[in-house]
């Protein structure tokens, strides 16, 4: 390989992205910037409805277009993938950035054959021959751990479980040796001993081609345990963006604190979980001003109006976009790793 | 009046399937295979398992929801094994449950008033409305929500209407099958502080379906985990995640990622949970096992025997102690590598 660890794969500036619905306009992503490198993976965590399927969605140019309006840019090898026309992106999707989505149920064609399906997609990008698709198909199978790779290719779908239609899906994915692949929730419909599996792969998928890998989830978890840096989101908002190590060693935000609270613990049993009160807010009129207000219990009185910018608090510290200042923070966080340690 | 509010014993079930072509031939899943426990009363007791591990069939067993195949169901001192439908009737007030998915298991075209005033309907009781709203009231809704309907509520929310309808007719049990699998992080807290709550309040007695182990340890007093069908270790909850006895509940409990910064041990099964339909001889779990002992594993099958105290589990070489790391797993007494040439090609990752 050529390429070298540390370089600037995408870059995104500003990305914004509204749904026009009857009911008004959903708005879905606002304003969010984050950048990937080669040989990181970047979780993005947040709950349903905080936009973290859509901002990929939009960098893969799989919205409609004409009924979605995308703002911002998404600078990929020195081109702004919102402006590149559709037969020119259609050159970048699936094979200089590659996509899984979760339910590796529904992404398989039930009647075609895993390998043919692996090999279409060779085939959608290459001139290789059918021989040539279909081998690269087998040898990918192979490569992800399918056993006896070569007869497997020929089952269908329902032949498989869902850890290996994963597998497959992962295969597919790789074909055209992509730079960049965005895993989307790709465990969730997994079992536990399965997910680990995939985890793995996926770890040492990142490794071995060298490029870039975007993990969307709700489970921190997952996250905690494969990512190397991890933008929190909320309602369409980024709101902590940092390394792995420190947004789980020195959470800044309220909500991240409220997420890692909420989550069940299998280290230990609580005398009471701490939910974090009330739901999320509607995106056809999220709250004004910070959009966790209605829901932090730390809020005061630029809250409701002001929107806090994503900004470094303080030197050694990672972007947030919280009015608290930073020596607050610090205590609270400090108060809070006490509360957890007891 | 005894302990135990529920009796499984050897409980059985098989599900006829066709197959083949033009489906002539039939073949027996192996759904729930041997299962014996008891549900104390007053306890949460946890059932843990990956899909099509039985768990949730063992549930609908307990409930008679289905027909069991063999074995028995003891339900307050009373054999409900082989009752009809219709004298099973009376039972149902006091043994109630808890769906998953909130957007399906409430009808769309009910008023939530409607949906919790049900049971008092079927059963005839007075005042129904009142008694709603206090429900609604008691699970954290609010009596103005009686005339709403399910769309305008949340995930969280309506789960809490499905615990209302629960509630409704003070019942003895509530099994809950995967109550907040569905739900966000932050709603999950919520909703299992409800019922820790409700359980005190009401001296309810659950029985917790799911396949997440960090949510089962906020709740469960025993915990029971299931493996193709079978019980494979049952215990105390505190025991089972300190001190885990059976090779899969060691390889379940360090497959959970977590946020913690502690290094840890993690074992990664190879391969997939195999067909119940053709489960493995002897020890169900053995093709994935990584103390597997061959000759004796896939000969004779393990029982559930007590191994520590309040903790049993059906494996012939149970882990002497916890965490260990996967060289020493693998080096139970009188097991070597040359015994499992199958595990060595799903090490190649």
């Amino acid at each position: 390989m050529t390429s070298s660890s540390g370089e600037r794969l995408l870059d995104v500036r500003g990305l914004t992205v509204r749904f026009p619905t009857s009911d008004g306009i959903v708005q879905a992503v606002s304003d969010v910037s984050f950048a990937l490198s080669r040989g990181e993976t970047l979780g993005i965590v947040g709950e349903s409805g905080s936009g973290k399927s859509v901002s990929n969605l939009a960098i893969m140019g799989l919205l409609n277009r004409a009924r979605t309006v995308i703002g911002g840019e998404v600078e990929f090898k020195g081109r702004d993938l919102l402006t590149l026309p559709p037969d020119e992106l259609r050159k970048v999707r699936g094979k200089e950035i590659a996509m899984v989505f979760q339910d590796p149920f529904a992404c398989l064609h039930p009647m075609y054959r895993v390998g043919k399906q692996i090999a279409e997609a060779f085939s959608a990008h290459s001139d290789a021959g059918k021989d040539a698709a279909w081998n690269r198909a087998v040898e990918l199978l192979d490569h992800v751990g399918i056993p006896n790779a070569k007869s497997r290719a020929r089952d269908y779908p329902h032949q498989f479980s869902g850890g290996m239609r994963q597998r497959a899906m992962i295969a597919m994915a790789l074909v055209h040796n992509p730079d960049i692949l965005i895993c989307d929730e790709p465990t969730t419909a997994l079992d536990v001993t399965v997910q680990a599996q995939i985890l793995e792969l996926i770890e040492g998928v990142k490794r071995e081609f060298d490029i870039g890998v975007i993990l969307v989830t709700h489970d921190l978890g997952v996250v905690a345990e494969t990512a190397n840096s991890v933008m929190v989101m909320y309602a369409g908002r980024v709101m902590e963006y940092g390394p792995a190590a420190e947004i789980f060693r020195e959470p800044q935000h309220p909500y991240a604190w409220g997420l890692l609270d909420s989550m069940p613990s299998i280290e230990r049993r609580l005398d009471a979980l701490v939910p974090i009160e009330g739901s999320p807010p509607s995106l056809l009129a999220p709250p004004a001003g910070c959009p966790f207000h209605p829901r932090c219990p730390y809020r005061f009185e630029p809250c409701p109006t002001e929107r806090p910018p994503l900004k470094v608090p303080a030197e050694g510290a990672h972007l947030d976009a919280c009015h608290l200042p930073y020596e607050k923070k610090v205590e609270l966080g400090e108060q809070r790793a006490k509360k957890v340690a007891a | 009046m005894s302990d135990n509010l529920v009796e499984l014993e050897h409980l059985t079930k098989h599900f006829d399937v066709k197959q083949g072509v033009f489906a002539r031939g039939t073949a027996k899943v192996h759904a729930v295979e041997d299962v014996t426990l008891q549900v104390r009363r007053g306890e949460t007791l946890g059932i843990v398992g990956e899909s099509g591990c039985g768990k949730s069939t063992t549930a609908r067993l307990m409930l008679r929801l289905l027909d069991v195949t063999s074995g028995t169901v003891r339900f307050d001192g009373r054999d409900i094994s082989t009752l009809s439908q219709r004298s099973l009737r009376p039972l149902r007030r006091e043994m109630q449950m808890v769906f998953q998915d909130p957007y399906a298991s409430l009808n769309p075209r009910k008023s939530v008033g409607q949906i919790v005033g049900t049971p008092f309907a079927i059963h005839g009781v007075k005042d129904a409305r009142s008694r709603v709203q206090e429900l609604l009231e008691r699970v954290g809704l609010s009596p103005e929500h009686y005339n709403r309907y399910p769309h305008e509520f949340s995930g969280g929310q309506r789960q809490r209407i499905g615990v209302a309808r629960a509630l409704a007719l003070s019942p003895k049990l509530i099994v809950c099958d995967e109550p907040v699998s569905a739900l966000d992080v932050s709603i999950q807290a919520q909703v299992l502080n409800l019922l820790r709550n409700l359980q005190k309040d009401f001296q309810l007695t659950y029985v917790f379906i799911t396949h997440d182990l960090s949510v089962l340890r906020q709740i469960a007093d025993r915990i029971a985990v299931m493996y193709l069908g079978r019980l494979v270790e049952i215990g105390d909850s505190e025991q089972i995640y300190v001190a885990p006895k059976h090779p899969y509940t060691a390889a379940l409990l360090s497959a959970v990622p977590r946020t913690g910064t502690d290094p840890r041990q993690r074992i990664v099964l190879s391969g997939d949970v195999p067909s119940p339909i053709d489960p493995p001889q002897a020890c169900v779990f053995h093709p994935r096992c990584p103390r597997f002992h061959r000759g004796h594993c896939d000969v004779e099958e393990p029982h559930l025997r007590e191994l520590a105290p309040h903790q049993a589990a059906a494996c012939h070489y149970p882990l002497e102690r916890w965490p260990m790391s996967d060289s020493e797993l693998r080096q139970a007494e009188g097991v070597e590598r040359k015994d499992r040439p199958h595990l060595e090609g799903a090490a190649r990752e």
